[in-house]
């Protein structure tokens, strides 16, 4: 199976999850034995099979795109871990 | 006043109907099994003042003659579900002391009808789990033990607080959710009747997401009518959930009772798995000579790509959860670890937020879906999904309804599976199919073990067709006469 300790550090950096050094052999191990044992998919003939993305039989509803809520920063602020004024204060992005 | 705790959903209703007694006086009741109830670790924020001003309130609607369906019945919450005004955890670190400024329509529903909120119940972490024990809050304890036993045993997952609660009677009934068995398998493990409904059913509006094309809410009940009256209440069409489904919702509770002459039951002959305990087989016999009794005609089918569900799951919810948790970066809400620049506050926000089993569930899901894998796993498991309900449709064209086992085994020990993600995944291989292909399923108490643990089977119906899942249901209630109850402990 295909996943090595770099592959984890691989993933576990698109994840945004920084994973300690001494945490990247043994997923590496947990996450081969699951992947292993969802290598039999393989055996299903899918061929002509298009795949499944809802089990709902109806199309995406339709509605006039107007504003329905909004206009309440409180409310949309009152959980941020830091805020100023009516924004969200997040750490410097640009140089 | 400890015996109002004893009551069904239904004959609580109709005490406060006839002024036997009020919603406060059953409110406190409940508020006083609870506090007794500390070791099951089933509440995670108890809500006493909500409680009591929410019972006032509707003995105040009672007496001008303006009860709802529900009024006055004292519920829990599972932890999943957005409370306006009252912390919403997930059960995870990194929602911290979240505290929505919006109620999810489901219990918005509850509300409507009368109900009355105790509090928050436990679960696992993101609804990630079969035992309870990934919650940041500790584990639930069942409030069942073995026969002379004292080993603390799971109450299932992911909505192990909901039914431990109901089964320990802490309140009448409870929401919970099901993504691949979250409800119908901790309903099996405590003796109570759980039903995850058609997908789109229930809105999905204010509840945490975990696997959007699977999650769908249920309630966790003491009888198949409680569960109906429950349903009834919490389904319906909702325009802030694109895929809620605009349909009537029937008055499930009319289906409890009904004949069940002349259906026809499949009974799937995979589920037949290997290493399954005789005692599960013999209550598998059992019930389908309760509903030969009744009148059904009992029909084998197959459903031959039933042992991929499950690694198919393992790709399709990983995915979908990788997804839906990006947004827990830390910036906008819960918890926010500050690193000396914006990706390094990300990933020790992340790390010190989620618990391992989420933590390797977002990485699963982001391996299955980065670039050079996506077609072989994610694709795959998709168009093998496509397959799983196509088994259900071709079964369905010669029967109304479903029989199996809910789960591969009776409550087992905390710690039993920790270490060993796939084992534990095992516990949902007869739930998951349904979640898969958006069907309703029920969990219904039957029996009991060797040891006394209680046994859950499960019915599974056609798209919307609860209606014939609670009519079954009630002929297997009332032939098993299940009346077992934990034998209080704690």
């Amino acid at each position: 199976m295909a996943i090595d300790a770099a592959t984890v550090r691989k993933v576990a950096k698109l994840a945004r999850i920084a994973e300690p050094e001494d945490r990247i052999e043994p997923l590496a191990r947990e996450l081969n034995g699951i992947l292993t044992w969802i290598e039999m998919l393989s055996e299903v003939d899918t061929d002509g099979v298009a795949p499944m993305t809802s089990v709902v039989h109806q199309g995406l509803p339709m509605r006039e795109d107007v504003v329905t809520e909004g206009g309440d920063p409180a409310k949309v602020l009152a959980n941020a871990p830091k805020a100023a004024k009516d924004f969200f204060v997040v750490p410097k992005v640009v140089e | 006043m400890s015996d109002l705790t004893k009551l069904t959903l239904k004959s609580a209703l109709e005490g406060l109907d006839s002024k036997a007694f009020s919603a406060v006086e059953l409110t406190r009741a409940h508020l006083g099994a609870i506090e007794a109830a500390k070791p099951l670790n089933a509440f995670v924020l108890e809500t006493p003042e909500k409680a009591l001003e929410m019972a006032q309130a509707s003995d105040a609607r009672r007496a001008k003659g303006q009860a709802g369906a529900l009024d006055g019945a004292p519920l829990g919450i599972k932890d999943l579900f957005c409370t306006e005004g009252v912390r919403s955890t997930a059960c995870s670190k990194i929602l911290g002391n979240f505290t929505p400024t919006y109620e999810s329509s489901v219990t918005a529903n509850l509300w409507r009808d009368g109900a009355v909120m105790l509090g928050k119940l436990n679960m696992d972490e993101f609804a990630m789990g079969s035992s309870n024990e990934t919650s940041a809050f500790g584990p639930v304890i069942n409030p069942w033990r073995g026969a002379g036993e004292t080993t603390a045993l799971t109450p299932g997952g992911s909505s192990g607080g909901s039914a431990a609660a109901v089964a320990a009677e802490l309140c009448l009934g409870a929401t919970a959710t099901d993504t691949g068995g979250s409800i119908r398998q901790p309903a099996a493990l405590t003796g109570t009747v759980g039903i995850k409904p058609t997908y789109g059913r229930c809105s999905r509006w204010g509840v945490v997401a975990f696997a959007s094309s699977l999650d769908q809410a249920g309630p966790i009940a003491r009888t198949v009518e409680d569960a109906a009256l429950l349903l009834t209440s919490m389904a319906g069409h909702d325009p802030r959930d694109s895929t809620s489904l605009d349909v009537a919702v029937p008055d499930f509770a009319s289906f409890v009772g009904k004949s069940v002459k002349g259906m026809r039951v499949g009974i799937p002959k995979e589920y037949r798995a290997d290493g399954m305990p005789a005692e599960i087989e013999t209550l598998w016999e059992q019930g389908i000579a309760w509903l030969k009794e009744a009148g059904c005609e009992i029909v084998e089918v197959s459903l031959p790509h039933t042992k991929y569900a499950l690694p198919a799951y393992y790709i399709v919810a990983p995915a979908e959860a990788s997804s839906n948790l990006a947004r827990y970066d830390g910036m906008r809400f819960g918890l926010r670890v500050d690193g000396a620049n914006l990706t390094e506050t990300y990933e020790k926000t992340r790390a010190a937020g989620f618990g391992e089993e989420v933590k390797r569930r977002i990485l699963i899901g982001t391996y299955v879906l980065s670039a050079g894998y996506y077609d072989a796993y994610y694709l795959k498991a998709q168009k093998v999904r496509q397959r799983i309900a196509d088994d259900f449709d071709q079964a369905f064209e010669r029967v109304d309804a479903l029989l199996t086992p809910t789960a591969p085994s009776a409550a087992f020990p905390l710690g039993e599976n920790a270490d060993d993600p796939v084992a534990m995944y095992l516990n949902d291989i007869f739930t998951v199919t349904v979640n898969l292909a958006g069907l309703p399923g029920m969990s219904v108490p039957a029996g009991v073990d060797a040891k006394g643990l209680p046994l859950g089977l499960q019915l599974i119906g056609r798209a919307l067709d609860e209606g014939s899942l609670f009519s079954l249901g009630g002929v297997i209630e009332k032939a098993a006469g299940f009346s077992a109850k934990p034998q209080r402990w704690w």
